[in-house]
């Protein structure tokens, strides 16, 4: 049975089964590979999405749970966003596997809260587990990205 | 490699031509171990060689022999070849090598392709220059034929040829004619002192947009038409084998298509990842255990101190080895004023971020593997093995792997291997992805290994070691290789095998025994160093204590005795920049620690605090000494992470086992280091002549024995078994 999702500003229509996890709908079924499976019971943040702008581990999150919420995974950031420029500039990445869960926390973190400090950022982030410890820059790109004006156009 | 690097894969000579010629018999006769390996590879590399490619609009193609999973190894290769190149970064981009040993093995490895042993950069140095220079003289050559100058003339600088006399170019019009020029043999290399991009901070990763915008490929991202996804049911102890199973349940699972018996286990193939999982969880096997290990960790390792006190005397074939030996050993076995201090370290896991996975097309052309590949050859030999072809046949397509920390070089391809049979099974070279869940992937096995050591050290009057006994005893790595169990595995002493401090002291008697488990062990991200780089440094802040001295100026006097020159100079950076000599910041207190591994020397001063009875690291101040530092960002990014790695570790890293069963299966057993409990780490680098050492594991093994030097410091107490913090 067809199920309609509203990813990335799309509404899509999707045949998996109720009970599979938003994750597997977004990787197997509609090819958004870039949110990842890194443990499948939420402890690691790989696989987190904003549903209606809140940061949530799609690995957790059923297909029938979803229903009106629009879902934005790492590909509906355009690659401009000011986190993802911050991420380039500073060269955050290493493996680079945990990155697409690390943005998308501190994309909601930012939301609620554009000048977070480092307590904020830890209670925030400290649910992304990134086995190659980036921590590090991960915070200072957070950091850079808070301090860019709001008004700052997208890179062309 | 310049000191104490250790090769990755050790096999001999013979032992890897027999293992090549499992397939292949006539391949023996007259070939070179690359020739043999790479027989049956159709790859042939274009005009500038396998490690370059130049494109007619200016893109400058490197190819890298080395997987990237996190190392930043791909920024540096390709800044090597831009270098003598002089060609413009922007322009640079980096592809990964197919697999073929001929062209892409490399001799530490015994001409085998793959990466390891922080060795990608060193083993690429001269390598990459030389495919740099030749190819700027082609294009130099080219240029001069086609503006009828003398080559001697022509300037080369960010991507244009010039010539005094107004004519300029790029590189991509002048690619054609280039191709067409043979390549000198021994072109000019630069003077290192007239590099214009090596050791600057242009030098930074190429992948860094990818890796943030969710288009970077892993093994898990692949999808190709007609793809199946398996899973597999795997035994609960080492060593166990399927008896019989009832696939009833599995096969009745929507998108379920086919379940194979292999090797290691059950296979449920099936149209999508959540279908072949509900599959999974819902066969019914039954094991044969005759022959699993049963055994809880704690009795391992109670088996272990007791063979390390004598208690339980060693076997007669393959007891005691010794590694160092000097001076009177009776007289190293102390007298009653010696400190005697025992250390434990349980197994641990990698816990890459991607779980194992692989993709294999079986029985149709050639066998096909994409996946992160990162010992192609051994994968290849393994491979073949199963599909009965040539090694160098097997066409492997590497691509990015969320982590390794050295789970995926493994003498037998587990995981890949596992995915081979299941696709042999499925066969039409129809693609198959093996993808193992998270609890796969901790309950396989492939750990650090157990290991435990006894040191005794006396002091002579001044406080300094005057005998040294240090007995460890620890699995081998090295078992699974081709060349079987060594009998001194270096892999198991690497580190305190020498050591300054054992090269300072008169009196040495050093002993490994090798002892066997079920449990399968493997390289985990700076091997012996896991462990020695910890028992070396701990025991000499004890030492440093007893004796009344400062720890650096103990360890000063200590290398200025062994000549070790580089040590003194990271240790007397380290101290300097954290101000040593200076109060700590209220509430904090310092540890310093010291080790060389893979060519490198590195020290690092951490600041600690105990919280709620567990160790806060904060700052964390570390000089390296890498030999010529090509990026310093990257070896900034490599002390920040491997830090991070080595503490989880020394934090939180335990496998345990009951009953033979591993009891940890998630991160939420197996706890690792979040962002809340990262240090922030001040990267120094040592300037340096010497070719580049390594990187990627120098920075693992020191956090750990600089942190419990704090908490000595803090508290007066060792500390003498890993974990820290128990879960």
């Amino acid at each position: 049975m067809a199920t309609t999702v509203d990813v990335n500003g799309r509404p899509l229509a999707v045949t998996a089964g109720p009970d599979t996890p938003l994750l597997w709908v977004l990787r197997d079924e509609l090819g958004l590979t870039g949110t990842k499976y890194g443990c499948g019971v939420a402890q690691c943040g790989a696989c987190t999405v904003l549903v209606d702008g809140q940061a949530m581990r799609s690995c957790q999150l059923p297909l029938s749970a979803v229903g009106a919420a629009k879902i934005t995974t790492i590909e509906g950031l355009g690659g401009t966003h000011p986190l993802q420029e911050a991420w380039v500039k500073l060269d955050v990445p290493q493996c680079g596997y945990c990155q697409s869960g690390q943005i998308l926390s501190a994309v909601a973190l930012l939301t609620q809260n554009a000048k977070p400090d480092d307590a904020a950022i830890s209670a925030a982030m400290d649910g992304n587990i990134c086995r190659c410890g980036a921590y590090q820059r991960i915070r200072a790109a957070i950091k850079d990205a808070a301090a860019t004006p709001v008004a700052t156009p997208a890179k062309v | 490699m310049t000191t104490t690097s250790r090769t990755l894969a050790v096999p001999t000579r013979r032992a890897l031509l027999v293992g090549a010629t499992v397939v292949g018999g006539a391949l023996l006769v007259g070939c070179s171990i690359p020739d043999a390996l790479s027989a049956g590879s159709k790859f042939k590399p274009g005009a500038f060689g396998p490690f370059l490619k130049l494109a007619a609009d200016g893109t400058v193609t490197v190819v890298s022999k080395h997987i990237e999973f996190g190392q930043g190894n791909h920024a540096g290769l390709a800044a090597i070849v831009a270098e003598e190149l002089d060609a413009d970064w922007s322009k640079v981009v980096v592809e990964q090598a197919p697999a073929n040993a001929k062209l892409y093995g490399t001799p530490m490895m015994f001409g085998m392709q793959g990466t390891g042993g922080s060795s990608a950069i060193n083993s690429s140095w001269t390598l990459l220059r030389t495919a740099g220079a030749a190819a700027r003289a082609m294009l130099v050559e080219a240029a001069a034929k086609s503006w009828g100058v003398p080559a001697a003339e022509i300037t080369v600088a960010n991507g244009v040829v010039s010539h005094p006399s107004g004519k300029q170019s790029g590189f991509g019009p002048l690619v054609a004619e280039a191709a067409k020029i043979a390549p000198p043999e021994a072109p000019k290399l630069k003077d290192p002192k007239t590099f214009t991009l090596v050791g600057t901070d242009r030098v930074r990763r190429k992948d860094s947009a990818v890796k943030s915008n969710g288009a970077a490929r892993y093994t898990q991202d692949v999808a190709l038409p007609e793809m199946l996804t398996a899973m597999v049911a795997h035994a609960p102890r080492f060593g166990a084998t399927v008896k019989t199973f009832d696939d009833a349940a599995a096969r009745k699972v929507p998108g379920v298509v086919a379940v194979h018996k292999i090797p290691t286990g059950v296979a449920v193939v099936a149209q999508s990842t959540w279908a072949a999982k509900q599959g999974r969880d819902a066969l019914k096997v039954e094991w044969d255990e005759t022959k699993a290990e049963k055994r809880s960790s704690s009795q391992i390792l109670t088996a272990f101190k007791d063979l390390a006190s004598g208690k339980t005397p060693a076997p007669e074939k393959n007891g005691w080895a010794a590694f160092d030996s000097k001076g009177d050993a009776a007289k190293a076995a102390g007298d009653a004023g010696a400190l005697e201090i025992t250390y434990d370290f349980p197994y641990l896991a990698h816990a890459a971020m991607e779980p194992m996975n692989c993709v294999a097309m079986v029985g149709k052309g050639p066998t096909r593997l994409v996946f992160g590949s990162q010992f192609p050859t051994l994968d290849q030999i393994n491979t073949a093995k199963i599909t009965t072809a040539l090694p160098g046949s097997v066409e492997i397509e590497t691509l990015f792997a969320g982590g390794s920390f050295g789970r995926r070089a493994n003498f037998a391809s587990d995981y890949v291997s596992e995915c081979v049979h299941i696709a042999k099974k499925v066969g039409g070279g129809r693609p198959v992805k093996l993808v193992w869940t998270r609890e796969d992937d901790m309950r396989a096995g492939y750990f650090r290994p157990m290991v435990h050591h006894t040191v005794r050290v006396t002091t002579d009057a001044e406080g300094y070691p005057a005998t040294w006994r240090h007995r460890i005893v620890s699995q081998s790595i090295m078992k699974g290789s081709p060349a079987g169990t060594p009998k001194l595995d270096d892999s198991a002493i690497e580190g305190t095998k020498g050591s300054p401090y054992l090269k300072a002291t008169p009196v040495v008697d050093a002993q490994l025994l090798i002892a066997d488990t079920g449990v399968p062990v493997l390289w985990w991200r700076s091997v012996g160093a896991t462990h020695t780089a910890y028992v070396m440094e701990h025991t000499i802040d004890q030492l440093a204590r007893k004796a009344g001295k400062d720890p650096v100026a103990y360890r000063r006097a200590i290398y200025q005795k062994a000549g070790a020159a580089r040590h003194l100079q990271v240790l007397d950076l380290a101290a300097e920049k954290a101000g040593w000599t200076k109060p700590a910041p209220a509430g904090w207190t310092r540890g310093v620690a010291v080790h060389e591994s893979f060519g490198s020397v590195v020290a690092q001063v951490a600041e600690v605090q105990m919280v709620d009875g567990q160790p806060k690291v904060g700052r964390v101040v570390t000089a390296i000494d890498c030999g010529t530092a090509i990026s310093p960002d990257q070896i900034a990014a490599q002390m920040e992470g491997g830090t991070c790695y080595g503490l989880s570790a020394a934090m939180f890293g335990e496998i345990t086992l009951t009953d033979g069963k591993v009891d940890q299966g998630n991160f939420d057993t197996y706890r690792v280091l979040r962002s809340s409990e990262a240090p922030t780490v001040e990267t120094y680098i040592v300037a340096s002549a010497n070719p580049p050492s390594g990187v990627g594991e120098p920075g693992t093994p020191v956090i750990g024995p600089a942190v419990a030097n704090a908490i000595l410091a803090l508290t007066g107490k060792p500390t003498l078994s890993q974990p820290f913090v128990k879960t």
